[in-house]
């Protein structure tokens, strides 16, 4: 009785999100594009930016936690049982991946004095 | 009570649905959407006409479906009124949450294209002679007619109560309209900050949404809380029987959580009466008339099904629903057990329990099937469970998912993953966030 049909999610976020799924969605897409065409351009990641880059998504995982506390008018002392904390990561997981990799892509384009010049071999964090 | 004033205007303006990036893979947690999409099956040719009264939850999905479904019917709803109300958001409104504007929007814009509206109300039913008549007196004849008038709000059936005493002297009533609830929570603030008796409580009619009115009972004793005013109140649940939900399992939870909050239940009290002046209700017992004092109350009416379909031959003849008027269908397909042309959907229909948009989203795929199986000619296996569920708010960020059928089994979406009956988060989340998304999306035959 219950196959989830794509059509129904789609129409459903479509619903929530009005125009802004679109533009979200444009948002990722561009940004994950930005970010592999410099990873390929420079063949390799750069550590620095990398570190900044994390530390940035640290702190997006925590503000996507917020914005979501905000407009549904709860909070951290509202999760009662173990899917909440699971939502509560997948949210932040999110939040912190999205914001780290549009950060690279920023450091990259706007902060690109250090681009090729510091690329070195040291890992990431 | 984690600090925070929930209650604040700017984060009520600040609700703009836009900024809900994180939240959109929520969707996926939504119960009532797993169902099948608009059909896929090539449309069914037909010049049939099909009559739809009632532009409302039910009315417009169905057309929504038929419209996707059929090829050259004529598909005509009638409805008075203008504005639609997204009613389950009435109690995010009355608890001070959202504005009315988030529960109003307008008609025309979920009426599918080649589908013709007329905005009038259906004045009569005659099916015997396939037409109903409207109040300007047109008689539009069909070949089906699907019934989804929803029901009346039968206030005047307490005496003493009009629905212009609501937002004044501690009288509310979140049932009313988007402006009624936003009044009762003007009453609610008013009572939350001073104290005193709040009393609350359902009538013993079938109802819409009947964890709405223990959802208002567990907000009022949240705000309290928040305020640092709990000590100041008493809260009563005026129960109309011996139990506080019809599906037993819930019943004894909400019993628990009541006795965890500090509300008080009284048992077997119908209201009947109420003195606006002395802030008294008045309440039929088994041992005779009982009174209590109140400082905020929220009415809940009698309901049932409007005057119109009442007066009609379509009510049940005898049984528990003929009193109210509720039609008479086959609760495994909706479709009228005397006239077979005729289907009735939602709030009207005459079956236990669910009169609720989450019953009407897995009603209509059903019906309109058997509709369309009967107008190809065929036999549709499509059946109805009975399936509806309610988020029941137990504070202002939690909810409990509460999912059950006809048998008063539950049946929850997502067994092992959402309990049926936990306080949670994510229960919140999806009736704050994600059901008016379902809900539109349904209104559209999409979801
Ligand atoms: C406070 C509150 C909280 C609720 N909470 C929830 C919830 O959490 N979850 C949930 O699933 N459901 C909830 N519901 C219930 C849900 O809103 C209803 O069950 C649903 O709207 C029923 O749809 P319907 O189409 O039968 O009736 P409606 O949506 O009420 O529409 C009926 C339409 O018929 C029209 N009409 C009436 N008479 C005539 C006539 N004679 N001719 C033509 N048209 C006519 C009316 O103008 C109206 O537009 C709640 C309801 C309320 C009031």
């Amino acid at each position: 009785m219950k196959d989830l049909d794509l059509w129904v999610f789609i129409s459903v976020f479509q619903e929530m999100l009005g125009p802004f799924l679109w533009l979200l969605i444009g948002l990722a897409v561009s940004g994950l594009t930005l970010f592999l065409a410099i990873v390929l351009r420079e063949r390799g990641l750069s550590s620095r930016r990398l570190v900044w880059a994390e530390l940035v998504g640290i702190v997006g995982g925590v503000i996507a936690l917020l914005i979501m506390w905000l407009v549904t008018h709860s909070g951290i002392g509202d999760a009662g049982g173990p899917i909440d904390w699971v939502l509560i990561a997948a949210i932040w997981t999110v939040g912190a991946i999205g914001t780290a990799i549009l950060a690279y892509v920023a450091l990259s384009l706007f902060a690109s004095g250090d681009a090729s010049a510091r690329q070195g071999g040291r890992a990431s964090t | 009570m984690n600090g925070r004033d929930a209650i604040r205007d700017e984060s009520r303006r600040g609700l703009d649905r836009r900024k809900l990036l994180k939240m959109a893979m929520l969707a996926g947690t939504l119960p009532a959407m797993a169902t099948r999409a608009a059909a896929e099956e090539p449309k069914v040719r037909t010049q049939a006409r099909i009559v739809v009264a009632g532009a409302g939850a039910a009315g417009l999905a169905a057309a929504s479906r038929l419209a996707r479904r059929l090829d050259g019917a004529s598909i005509i709803l009638i409805d008075r009124r203008r504005e639609h109300f997204y009613q389950p958001g009435f109690t995010l409104v009355g608890a001070g949450l959202k504005s009315p504007s988030y529960v109003i929007s307008a008609t025309k814009d979920y009426v599918p294209s080649g589908v013709t509206l007329i905005e009038e109300q259906v004045r009569e039913f005659d099916p015997v002679g396939n037409k109903v008549v409207t109040e300007s007196g047109r008689a539009v004849p069909y070949d089906y007619l699907i019934v989804a008038t929803g029901l009346e709000l039968a206030y005047a059936a307490i005496a003493g109560m009009d629905t212009a005493l609501i937002g004044r002297d501690g009288i509310g009533s979140v049932y009313l309209s988007p402006e009624g609830a936003e009044a009762t929570y003007r009453e609610l603030s008013r009572f939350t900050d001073k104290g005193g008796v709040g009393l609350f409580g359902r009538p013993a009619t079938e109802m819409k949404c009947a964890g709405a009115p223990l959802k208002y009972t567990f907000i009022t004793d949240d705000i309290l809380r928040r305020r640092g005013n709990r000590g100041k109140a008493e809260l009563i649940y005026a129960a109309h029987n011996k139990v506080l939900f019809s599906v037993p399992i819930v019943a004894e939870k909400v019993r628990m959580l009541y006795a965890d909050r500090g509300v008080k239940t009284v048992q077997d009290h119908v209201m009947t009466a109420i003195e606006p002046g002395k802030k008294i209700a008045s309440f039929r017992t088994p041992t005779g008339t009982a009174e209590i004092k109140y400082d905020f109350i929220n009415v809940v009416p009698p309901m049932r099904a409007p005057a119109a379909v009442r007066n009609s031959p379509l009510p049940w003849q005898s049984g528990p629903w003929a009193a109210d008027g509720w039609i008479e269908v086959d609760r495994s397909n909706l479709r009228h057990t005397r006239f077979p042309n005729v289907f009735a959907l939602g709030d009207v229909a005459g079956v236990p329990k669910g009169k609720t948009a989450a019953s009407v989203k897995w009603q209509v795929p059903v019906a309109v099937d058997h509709l369309v199986a009967a107008i190809a000619g065929g036999r549709s296996q499509a059946a109805y469970n009975g399936y509806t569920s309610c988020p029941l708010i137990t504070r202002i960020g939690r909810a409990m998912l509460v999912e059950f059928d006809y048998n008063d089994n539950l049946v929850p979406s997502f067994p092992g993953i959402i309990a049926p009956l936990e306080e949670l988060w994510v229960t919140w989340i999806m009736k704050e966030v994600a059901l008016k998304p379902t809900y539109t999306a349904m209104l559209r035959g999409l979801a």
